[in-house]
C-alpha cells in the first residue's frame, strides 16, 4: 500500500485497472464517465504494452474487448447508461465465449437518453444478463473510493477465474467524486497465470477455436448447462456484502452504492435519535447475497430498501425474505440524489409506524 | 520418380465442405489455405469468420480463430491485431456483414489503418439467411424482400463499399476480383497474397472483395451464375484494382 491520493472515481478505477494489469481498453465518450477514458489514455501512453483505442462506436469498442480478450489481455471497457445497452450484444457474446472483461457502467438517468445525474436504473440490465440469452454477469457495486480499488482489482480477477464478463455498477456520483484511496503494488502481466485458451497462432499445436455458435441444440443445451453449472458456483463462493450496525437492528435498510452511501449518513442519524435501525449493504449485486439476507430475518422483520430508480433491487429483496420480513420501498429515480436526511425521515416514519421502538 | 503438383493445403482441414453446389465460398477458402501455406504463416494466423453461412469457415481453415457478431469481425480482429501485432490477422465477411451491418466498424478500421486483411465476400444477397436483398443486390434484381426487384427509390443504390473504403487514409490495398473462372481464382490468389503481405509488411488496412456466386438464392446453375457475374454483376462491380499504395 502506498500513500493516500485524493483522486475522482472514474480515475480510480483507470488507475486500479492499470496496477491490476489491464493492458486494452477501448471505449467511446459519454457522460459522466469522461474522465476513465481521458485518464487512461495518457496513462497507457506511458506504457509500452498497453493499447488504448477510442472507438468509433460503443458496439466497436466492447468488440475490441472481444477480441484483446481472446488474446488473453486483460481488458476492459467503460460507459454510462445508454453506452452499455450497445454493449450488451458483445457481452452476451462473450458470456457465450466464455471470454473475461471488465466492463464499467457508471450510470446516469433514464430511460433513454435521460440525464447525465447519478442513477441507479440499471439494476435489472446488470444482473440479468442484459443483453439476448441465458446468462449471468458478476456485478460488482463500490460505495467509496476505496472500494472502487478493492472491486476493481476482484473484478479482473474474477473475469479471468470464470472467463466470463464483469461489471463494476457505479454512477454518476461514484465516478465524480473525489476521495483519499491507497492503490496495492501493480501486477505485471507477464505474472498472471497463463491462460491455456486464447488465440495467439497454431504454432506447434492444434488450431483453436473461440465461438458461441452450437447449431446442434443438443450441443448448445450442454453448453448452456456448462454456463449453468458455473453460475451456480459463483453464487456459492462469491456473495459479498456488507452489515453496518445490524447486530440489535429492528429495521434493516438494504441499499448498495451510491445508496448504500446515503443510508449509512441516515442510519447514523436515526441512531442518535435512539433507533435501532441497520444497513445491509449488497457489494455483489449478481450473486446477490439471498442467503445472508434471509438469514438477518431472524431478527430483522422490517426492511427498507433504497434505490436511486422506482424499484429494482426490491424484487431481489423479497425473493430472498419471502414471508419472514415486510419489505418496504423508498426510491427516488430520474438522477435525484436523496439526502441522508430524506432517507432518516422514511426510517422513522417505519419504526414509528410499526411501533418498532 | 513421381512428383506431387497437388495437394490439400495444411492450413485447410481434411472436411467436406458444406456449401452449396457452385458456392464461392470453397474457392475462397482454399485460396485462403494455400496462401497462409506459402507464406508460411499458419502458425501465427488468427481468423475472424463473420455471421452468415461462412461462420463455418473454422470448420476447414486449420487455424485459430475467433467468431464475432454480425458486422463485428474488423473490431474483433482489431483487438486481437492490437494485442498481439506479431500475429496476421484475417478476417472473412459478406457483402451484409460488412457492407450493412458492419460498414462502421469496417470503414473506421480502414481509416486507422488496422494491420489487417479483409476477405470481403459478395454474392449480392444474404445466403444464409435466405436470399434477402444485400446492399449489393443489383438494381432490377429480384430477392425474397424485393419480390419485384430492387428499385432505387425504395431500396437504394447498390452499395459500392470498396470504393469508399479506398478514400479512408489508412487502406492500402484494395482489389476486386472474382472466383467465376480458373483465370480470375489465379488472379484472386494473387490479390489475397498482395492483401496478406501488405499487413505483414506493416503498411496498413488491405481487403480484396470477391464476387462470389450463390446459385441456390439466384435460382441460377452454377454455370449459369458464374456467367451472370461476368456479364451484369461485374457491370456495378468491376474487376480491377481499386487502390494500391503498396509500392509507394
Amino acid at each position: 500500500m502506498g500513500r493516500k491520493r485524493l483522486m475522482r472515481g472514474s480515475h480510480v478505477i483507470a488507475e486500479t485497472a492499470t496496477l491490476a494489469g489491464c493492458r486494452f481498453y477501448a471505449g467511446y465518450p459519454i457522460t459522466p464517465q469522461n474522465e476513465l477514458p481521458e485518464y487512461l489514455s495518457s496513462r497507457f501512453a506511458k506504457l509500452e504494452d498497453a493499447t488504448f483505442i477510442q472507438a468509433e462506436s460503443e458496439l466497436a469498442a466492447i468488440n475490441m474487448v472481444m477480441g484483446a480478450s481472446m488474446t488473453g489481455v486483460r481488458a476492459m471497457t467503460s460507459s454510462s447508461s445508454p453506452g452499455i445497452s450497445l454493449k450488451q450484444e458483445g457481452i452476451s457474446y462473450m458470456a457465450g465465449m466464455e471470454l473475461p472483461a471488465v466492463v464499467a457502467n457508471i450510470m446516469r438517468g433514464g430511460p433513454g437518453l435521460g440525464n447525465i445525474a447519478p442513477s441507479q436504473q440499471d439494476y435489472f440490465q446488470a444482473t440479468r444478463g442484459g443483453g439476448h440469452g441465458d446468462y449471468r454477469t458478476i456485478v460488482l457495486a463500490p460505495h467509496s473510493g476505496q472500494e472502487l480499488v478493492t472491486l476493481t482489482m476482484k473484478a479482473f480477477d474474477l473475469a479471468d477465474t470464470y472467463r466470463t464478463p464483469v461489471i463494476i455498477l457505479g454512477d454518476g456520483l461514484m465516478g465524480q467524486m473525489m476521495e483519499p484511496v491507497t492503490f496495492p503494488e501493480p501486477i505485471e502481466p507477464s505474472a498472471l497465470p497463463k491462460k491455456e485458451w486464447t488465440l495467439d497462432g497454431a504454432m506447434e499445436r492444434d488450431s483453436r477455436l473461440i465461438c458461441s455458435l452450437r447449431l446442434d441444440p443438443f450441443k448448445m443445451e450442454q453448453h448452456n448447462w456448462k454456463l449453468a453449472r458455473k453460475y451456480a458456483a459463483i453464487c456459492e463462493r462469491e456473495t459479498e456484502h456488507e452489515s453496518y450496525l445490524l447486530d440489535d437492528a429492528v429495521v434493516a435498510v438494504v441499499a448498495f452504492g451510491t445508496a448504500a452511501r446515503i443510508a449509512k449518513g441516515a442510519v447514523n442519524r436515526v441512531r442518535k435519535e435512539g433507533l435501532k435501525a441497520g444497513l445491509f449493504r449488497p457489494i455483489t449485486l449478481w450473486p446477490f447475497p439471498e442467503n445472508e439476507l434471509r438469514g438477518l430475518t431472524r431478527s430483522v422483520k422490517h426492511i427498507l430498501v433504497f434505490e436511486m430508480n422506482f424499484g429494482q433491487m426490491v424484487e431481489d429483496v423479497r425473493l430472498s425474505v419471502g414471508e419472514k420480513a415486510t419489505v418496504h420501498f423508498h426510491g427516488r429515480p430520474g438522477g435525484i440524489i436523496s439526502t441522508p436526511h430524506e432517507i432518516a425521515d422514511a426510517i422513522t416514519r417505519l419504526v414509528y409506524r410499526y411501533g418498532l421502538c | 520418380m513421381i512428383k506431387q503438383v497437388f495437394k490439400r493445403p495444411d492450413a485447410l482441414k481434411d472436411n467436406i465442405f458444406h456449401y452449396c453446389p457452385g458456392c464461392g465460398h470453397s474457392v475462397i477458402h482454399r485460396l485462403v489455405a494455400e496462401v497462409i501455406d506459402e507464406l508460411g504463416i499458419r502458425g501465427k494466423t488468427v481468423g475472424v469468420p463473420p455471421a452468415g453461412c461462412a461462420v463455418l469457415a473454422y470448420n476447414y481453415l486449420d487455424v485459430d480463430m475467433g467468431e464475432a457478431p454480425h458486422g463485428r469481425a474488423v473490431a474483433v480482429a482489431t483487438g486481437i491485431k492490437r494485442c498481439r501485432p506479431d500475429l496476421v490477422v484475417f478476417t472473412y465477411q459478406g457483402d451484409g456483414d460488412i457492407a450493412a451491418i458492419g460498414t462502421a466498424e469496417t470503414v473506421h478500421a480502414a481509416n486507422r489503418g488496422e494491420r489487417l486483411t479483409v476477405i470481403f465476400v459478395n454474392n449480392g444477397c444474404y445466403g444464409m439467411t435466405g436470399g434477402q436483398m444485400a446492399p449489393t443486390t443489383l438494381l432490377g434484381q429480384t430477392t425474397t424482400t424485393t419480390p419485384g426487384g430492387r428499385i432505387q427509390l425504395r431500396d437504394g443504390f447498390p452499395v459500392d463499399l470498396s470504393q469508399m473504403l479506398a478514400v479512408a487514409g489508412g487502406s492500402v490495398y484494395i482489389e476486386r476480383t472474382a472466383v467465376t473462372s480458373p483465370k480470375n481464382i489465379i488472379k484472386t490468389k494473387k490479390a489475397i497474397k498482395k492483401a496478406f503481405k501488405a499487413q505483414m509488411d506493416d503498411l496498413g488496412f488491405s481487403l480484396v472483395e470477391i464476387l462470389s456466386a450463390c446459385p441456390t438464392n439466384w435460382k441460377l446453375s452454377p454455370v449459369d451464375s458464374c456467367k451472370r457475374i461476368e456479364d451484369e454483376v461485374v457491370k456495378q462491380y468491376p474487376l480491377m484494382v481499386i487502390k494500391d499504395t503498396t509500392s509507394l
